[in-house]
């Protein structure tokens, strides 16, 4: 794919689940490298336009291209798409019956056909990345909640992939671990992965992030980039939220 | 506050020390375990009094007052006690039930290779295990034809006439290899997207399983034959196995059923994301878990099946428990039902507690590698 293209466009998205109308003519153009933080309170859509994006959820209405290919039922084009797509989830989701290189090597092997040495030592590489190459042999149940999610970031950057998605990546963890998967995410951001982040970490989105996107009630509210997002929110709705979060 | 140990800006951790003293020694655990209340002392008191009252009465029946030798009834005339005599003597019964004398050695070579079967099936570290684990799910046609034999210079034995032992393991082994494989798809099948597929396992499952065991082995020994057309005649052994094999696979569907629902969304969800179809996802991620948690039902599952195998006695089968009623019916050894019984409840007892200590070994193995 070319630098025009972007690297996500998403086209008056509609979503429902069952009659509840959960993502509501979403508009949204994610350029090749851009980092964008999406916030907003619980229930406003936010997890379910990420999940949208690799169909981990189904859009009703609307259209969703992923590096260039549309996203519809096609499985072809499904898999294409999530093999190109790196996500993170908020509870790691990391394979308990696997070692930690086992749970990196995984897909290299079975959707890349990658050799297993080469995917050993690409899996290898990442966990250095992710400061935990002592733990490749361990089960997921013996890390701690910090090293778990890290090891789940190398997992997904092992498909190579060209967009990382994170849902809430963060919020599963005590306070004293969050700062070494946020360290891992900055280096990450630095290296021009084009990332979409669901997360109420404010540092993080000052730090890295192009766009802050802020939604409620399955709409985007309001985006702009962190400085004048933080300091001139522009609708009562976001300052409200900013002044509730950042209170604390 | 003056205190070195109470500075509020310094802190330093605690030392560990050991849990508070345990009484050691025979008599302090008599005390805590045995005789701790007045109603614990009375309860152990009565059940040393029947242990008193049953066991030396019950030995000297097994084996101080019992006959083991002689050749007839009339050896065991003068015992007090049990006549095993009946076990030396029919001991071939027991373990082939009427399978000619002189065809033997294939029975020895089917147990035979059971016992490698076995190790290949059970035991993930056995060497070659790759090709190993085809000849386990060979096993069940390969001693089916050595034992039925009609090729190869091998005499023909209709399977009416294999029993005892020979007939109670391969019944129950075949029956538990096929019913995993058979319900993992059932299973799958049952929780599938696709509303055909998910009917017909559903109806299958929920129509075996609501039928008696017996009645399928009915249905399949007496009134599969009167729908077949003239001339076709199906083996008496492959209607009762394939009955056992259905009934087996219905309830291990969904015993692995449970296994599955138990397995977190994000899984599924991790799976996906990553790119993995269907196939790929639940033979990777999604089946060994659901397998592993599944365990002890799969397990309770094959004791109960195994134990089940005897209701093929009803339909005309000799196995361990046709084989001792059709001995007992002999007029030469009548009366001793007892002594035939009680070996036949040994060697089941043997290998459903093998099973069971297996399980428990797997699990134990499997929780070492991830500890939470």
């Amino acid at each position: 794919m070319n630098n025009i293209t972007p690297a996500i466009a998403m086209n008056r998205v509609n979503k429902w689940f069952g009659a509840f109308h959960v993502l509501k003519d979403i508009n949204l153009t994610v350029t090749r490298g851009e980092r964008i933080v999406i916030c907003g309170p619980s229930g406003s859509g936010k997890s379910t336009l990420v999940r949208c994006i690799n169909r981990l959820e189904e859009h009703q209405e609307g259209d969703i291209i992923v590096d260039g290919i549309a996203l519809t039922h096609d499985l072809k084009n499904i898999d294409q798409i999530r093999s190109e797509v790196g996500m993170v989830f908020q509870s790691f989701n990391l394979f308990p019956h696997l070692t930690v290189l086992e749970n990196c090597t995984l897909a290299p092997i079975w959707v890349r056909k990658m050799p297993k040495a080469e995917a050993d030592e690409l899996a290898m590489q990442l966990l250095e990345r992710v400061r935990i190459p002592e733990q490749a042999d361990k089960y997921p149940g013996q890390l701690s909640g910090g090293q778990q999610q890290r090891v789940a970031i190398a997992r997904a950057l092992a498909m190579q992939p060209r967009i990382m998605l994170f849902d809430e990546p963060t919020s599963a963890l005590d306070p004293e671990m969050i700062k070494e998967v946020l360290d891992v995410m900055v280096d990450l951001a630095e290296s021009g992965m084009t990332m979409l982040v669901v997360t109420h970490e404010m540092g993080f989105a000052r730090q890295v992030a192009n766009r802050v996107i802020f939604m409620d009630g399955g709409e985007i509210v309001e985006q702009n980039e962190p400085e004048e997002f933080f300091l001139n929110p522009r609708n009562e709705r976001t300052k409200l939220f900013l002044s509730q979060i950042l209170s604390h | 506050m003056t205190a070195p140990a109470n500075d509020p800006s310094t802190w330093t951790p605690k030392a560990d020390r050991p849990p508070p003293g345990i009484s050691i020694g025979a008599i302090a655990w008599l005390r805590e375990n045995l005789f701790s209340s007045w109603f614990n002392a009375i309860l152990t008191l009565l059940s040393v009094y029947l242990l008193w009252s049953v066991i030396p009465p019950l030995l000297d029946w097994a084996i101080f007052d019992s006959v083991t030798s002689g050749s007839s009834r009339d050896d065991c005339a003068d015992a007090g006690g049990a006549c095993w005599t009946i076990v030396s003597v029919r001991w071939h019964q027991i373990l082939y039930g009427f399978y000619p004398e002189a065809e033997h050695w294939r029975a020895n070579l089917a147990f035979a290779l059971l016992l490698v079967a076995l190790y290949y099936g059970l035991y993930e570290k056995s060497i070659g295990r790759r090709y190993g684990l085809w000849f386990v799910c060979a096993y069940p046609v390969i001693v089916y034809a050595l034992l039925y034999g009609g090729f190869a210079g091998l005499p023909y034995v209709e399977s009416g006439r294999w029993g005892g032992l020979l007939l109670t393991l391969i019944a129950g082994v075949t029956g538990i290899a096929f019913s995993i494989p058979f319900g993992v798809v059932l299973a799958l099948g049952r929780r599938s997207e696709l509303p055909v597929i998910s009917m017909l396992c559903t109806v299958f499952i929920e129509f075996i399983r609501g039928v008696p065991l017996i009645t399928l082995l009915f249905f399949g020994t007496i009134m599969l034959p009167l729908f077949l057309p003239e001339g076709w005649n199906i083996d008496v052994y492959l209607r009762v196995a394939v009955a056992v094999c259905f009934f087996s696979s219905a309830y291990m569907a969904e015993v692995i059923r449970g296994g599955l629902q138990a397995i977190p969304k994000g899984q599924y969800e991790a799976a996906a994301a990553m790119g993995l179809g269907y196939w790929k996802m639940m033979r990777l991620i999604i089946l060994p878990q659901a397998l592993r948690v599944s365990i002890p039902g799969i397990v309770n599952s094959s004791i109960g099946l195994y134990k089940d195998t005897t209701l093929v006695s009803l339909v005309g089968l000799f196995d361990l428990l046709g084989m001792a009623r059709a001995i007992n019916a002999d007029a030469k050894w009548m009366g001793l039902e007892i002594e035939l019984y009680a070996v036949i409840a040994i060697i089941f007892f043997i290998s459903c507690f093998a099973m069971s200590r297996y399980s428990l070994w797997l699990e134990d193995k499997l929780a070492k590698g991830d500890e939470h």
